[in-house]
């Protein structure tokens, strides 16, 4: 009974599941432009009041007397994201360097457990671990050792927590880059008499090198984006960081810590909107252009 | 030649050093938020909710955090295989001659997955002011469904993509529509990989903050209904931090210990079900 | 043409003048054997041909020639391989001196991911050549002994990627010339070859063997009839038979043999 029952409506769940499917495609398209576009209509009020130079470049905040100056926060934002790089890259691509062409195959099945559970613990752990572990170690031990007084909640309490943050993602997208290499290559440079490092030096970073740029720049715009970890660590003092361990601001936090006093100053949340455009630009930019060098990369093997 | 060795081991056992590095820093902590938790832990922080001055150091749990989250995380996760399965199966069945076509559905999707929650808690913030809507349960679950749905659809991809082309046509050639072929053969061939991809999205959905904070508020209440606020433990566990308390902070600790099982949890029973589904799916 | 090829038989036979001596050899993937107890002598200065169906082992006996197999984690190799009475598995060290004894031509051509002028000069530079204007002299050398000279001279710093297949494998042997080896191993050169890149690539090791040993693992029968002095044939990871071509092909000794010239027919 029920399969001719299905028989007979086989046509129209098609139909509907078309239909489904087609809604679901829209959806995805219209998803990141409405984000686009929702953000740029709400700033649009503070972009015609200021000029936008003023506002990017300006260091003076003061919301309620009428004063947006995001500096502070761009530059926080940026410091944060390049001193985590500075710290993640190098570990990433030695790591994995070190996984595919040297380590033993069972290592490289841990690192992958390491990898996934790393990457599913959720951002405000990352936070709490930083405020025991973290802050204190650069409050007492750093601190004292540089002669530079902290708190410990800083630029490099932030960039710490981020870099470890980033790891996961990053190491499994470079782990990918070197898997996908075909041993030809390695066999061929090693046949040409090279040595097994002067084969990974000269031809496999080569080989790999856009996939590399790819994978940093994927991890780059995920610490951009990064919000409540950084929050919990970094200070958020509205003064420009001029050390690193000064307390910064970067812009997640500025959006989240002053969603309460939004609505009842004028232009604050136009302004908040606005510095989330910017981050959104940002971010979008570098998500558009690795994921492109990426696609160009595996067009080369197919 | 000389030199050469040694610049090859040094570098040899710079790689290992960082490598092990990597292990050893995942396994401290772990082990730093089990050992501060774990004596704050106790039954009535999980089965109460917090009573009044819970911030200021006087008794109840936090479930109203853990109902909140869940409530939040499964209906994100149902939204989001709603919109992303389909999307899937679209891609690896119907679409799969047209591969230009494909091939840029999926950067969008990767471009839509590298999309940080902040942005998507502003928007969603931006629109609920516009259509004067309240924080609630509902808000949360559209807007994590939002944020983790690029990350199911683009985990589920990767499985689906492995299926062999020959079945396709296999299936193709008994007459099949699409229809059936997408969720009949290949959903079922691929629900190991179904099932991980879920529990990733879930995992995900539970542990974010900078999405709810805008749109599913907060509260000391379990949600009853969805138009209520709802409590996560993710911002459960940074409010008891603020908290100048002491006693306060070590239930921070103690609930971050919480939030940290559930996740590995949710990592050993998805590869617990993988592993054993995977004999029968084939 | 007889009479030729019974004093090759005859040489090879006496075992004198090989290049290659090979004794006991066996290589295992954690418990599996791919090679089984394999003795062998490959001439100098002459083709040899290895035959055999697909999993015989005969790529892995190339590979264990210049120790690519080290490069496998669980593969074990018992034995001794002696090049030029130097034993090659006894140790570790120089090994990079020991592999550029050998060239390797693989199945699909590899360019390394640079120019073609920095292919060739890849090799050079590692073994120490610095003076631009004897690197400039052996790049033209090496490209015109595989014919690609007028091909590319106007793009020699483009990238060697951009070639066609033939091109490519012509600059992979070209690269591995460069180095100076005594050995050539070819594993299946032109399989992924048009019929007339592989013709040029088969006329090139005739040339070759004036001044180089080539060693070729193909199952192309005709490309073996043509070219090959010495014929090994394997099976199972093992040899089979060996001997003159003229001697394997019209008259083959064993059932396995027989059936697969018949086939290949």
């Amino acid at each position: 009974m029920t399969a001719a029952f299905f028989y007979k409506w086989r046509n129209v769940i098609h139909k509907i599941s078309n239909l489904w499917m087609g809604i679901s495609i829209f959806f995805i398209i219209l998803l990141p432009l409405s984000i686009g576009l929702g953000l740029v209509l709400k700033s649009l009020p503070i972009m015609e009041d200021y000029s936008f130079s003023s506002l990017i470049l300006s260091s003076e905040w003061s919301p309620s007397e009428g004063k947006f100056g995001f500096l502070i926060f761009i530059i926080s934002s940026l410091c944060l994201t390049i001193l985590s790089f500075i710290i993640a890259a190098p570990i990433c691509v030695f790591s994995s360097i070190y996984l595919t062409q040297f380590a033993p195959n069972w290592l490289l099945k841990v690192m992958h457990l390491v990898i996934d559970v790393l990457a599913g613990i959720p951002s405000v752990v990352y936070g709490v671990w930083g405020i025991i572990v973290i802050v204190p170690f650069i409050s007492n031990v750093v601190s004292p050792f540089i002669n530079y007084s902290a708190s410990g909640y800083c630029l490099l309490a932030g960039s710490i927590v981020l870099a470890i943050m980033s790891i996961p993602y990053i190491l499994n997208m470079l782990i990918e880059v070197f898997r996908s290499m075909p041993i030809e290559l390695k066999e061929a440079s090693l046949s040409l008499g090279a040595t097994e490092w002067e084969t990974i030096k000269k031809v496999l970073l080569r080989q790999g090198s856009s996939g590399i740029i790819a994978a940093l720049g994927l991890g780059i715009s995920k610490a951009l984006g990064e919000t409540i970890a950084v929050l919990m660590v970094v200070g958020n003092m509205v003064k420009m960081p001029h050390h690193l361990l000064d307390p910064a601001y970067p812009i997640p936090a500025l959006i989240v810590n002053n969603y309460g006093d939004m609505m009842s100053i004028p232009m604050y949340d136009t302004a908040l909107m606005f510095s989330g455009l910017i981050l959104f630009i940002i971010i979008l930019l570098f998500n558009i252009l690795s994921n492109l060098i990426i696609y160009r990369g595996k067009k080369k093997y197919e | 030649m000389n030199r050469k060795k040694i610049e090859a081991s040094f570098f040899r056992y710079l790689f290992a050093v960082v490598t092990y590095g990597i292990i050893f820093i995942f396994v401290y902590i772990l082990y730093v938020i089990f050992k501060r938790g774990f004596h704050s832990i106790s039954w009535s922080m999980i089965s109460e909710e917090p009573k009044g001055g819970f911030y200021m150091g006087n008794g109840g749990g936090v479930l109203n955090a853990i109902v909140g989250s869940f409530y939040i995380a499964t209906g994100a996760t149902i939204l989001a295989v709603i919109i992303g399965l389909p999307v899937v199966l679209l891609l690896n069945v119907h679409l799969v001659k047209y591969k230009k076509l494909v091939g840029s559905i999926r950067f969008l999707l990767d471009i839509l997955w590298g999309i940080p929650s902040i942005i998507y808690g502003a928007f969603a913030f931006v629109v609920m002011t516009w259509l004067h809507l309240q924080a609630s349960l509902l808000a949360g679950i559209i807007t994590v469904g939002f944020l983790i749905f690029p990350i199911f659809a683009r985990a589920f991809d990767e499985v689906v993509r492995t299926t062999a082309f020959g079945l396709l046509e296999a299936s193709h050639s008994l007459g099949s529509n699409h229809t059936e072929i997408s969720y009949l053969i290949y959903f079922k061939r691929n629900l190991p990989g179904f099932i991980t991809a879920f529990l990733l999205a879930f995992g995900r959905a539970i542990g974010d903050a900078a999405s709810v904070i805008f749109t599913a508020g907060y509260t000391d209440h379990v949600p009853m209904h969805l138009s209520d606020p709802a409590a996560t433990l993710p911002l459960s566990i940074f409010f008891q931090l603020s908290s100048p308390i002491a006693s306060v902070k070590e239930r921070a600790f103690a609930s971050t210990l919480l939030l940290t099982i559930i996740i590995l949890v949710i990592s050993i029973i998805s590869r617990i079900i993988y592993s054993k589904i995977k004999r029968y799916a084939l | 043409m007889h009479y030729k090829e019974e004093i090759l038989d005859t040489v090879v036979s006496l075992k004198t003048d090989s290049i290659i001596s090979i004794r006991n050899l066996n290589v295992y993937i954690g418990s599996q054997p791919l090679l089984k107890n394999i003795n062998l002598e490959i001439p100098r200065n002459k083709i040899t041909v290895i035959l055999g169906p697909s999993g015989c082992g005969k790529t892995t006996l190339l590979k264990s020639l210049n120790r690519l197999t080290d490069l496998q984690h669980n593969l074990k190799t018992t034995g001794e391989i002696f090049i030029d009475e130097e034993d090659i598995l006894l140790s570790k060290d120089e090994l990079t001196r020991k592999r550029q004894k050998m060239g390797l031509l693989s199945q699909r051509p590899f360019p390394l991911p640079m120019s073609i002028y920095k292919n060739i000069s890849f090799g050079l530079k590692i073994h120490g050549l610095a003076n631009k204007k004897n690197i400039d002299t052996k790049v033209e050398k090496y490209l015109r002994e595989v014919g690609l000279w007028e091909e590319v001279k106007d793009r020699l710093h483009t990238s060697a990627s951009r070639l066609s297949i033939g091109q490519q494998q012509r600059l992979c042997l070209a690269r591995g010339l460069a180095v100076g080896p005594e050995i050539i191993l070819a594993d299946e050169p032109t399989s992924a070859l048009d019929p007339i890149s592989s013709r040029k690539i088969e006329e090139k090791f005739i040339e070759l063997k004036n001044d180089y040993t080539v060693i070729l693992v193909t199952h192309i029968l005709r490309q073996a009839k043509h070219l090959a002095d010495h014929v090994i044939f394997m099976y199972d990871g093992k040899v089979v038979e060996q001997g003159s071509p003229n001697k394997l092909f019209n008259d083959p000794e064993t059932e396995i043999l027989k059936a697969y010239i018949e086939v290949g027919h």
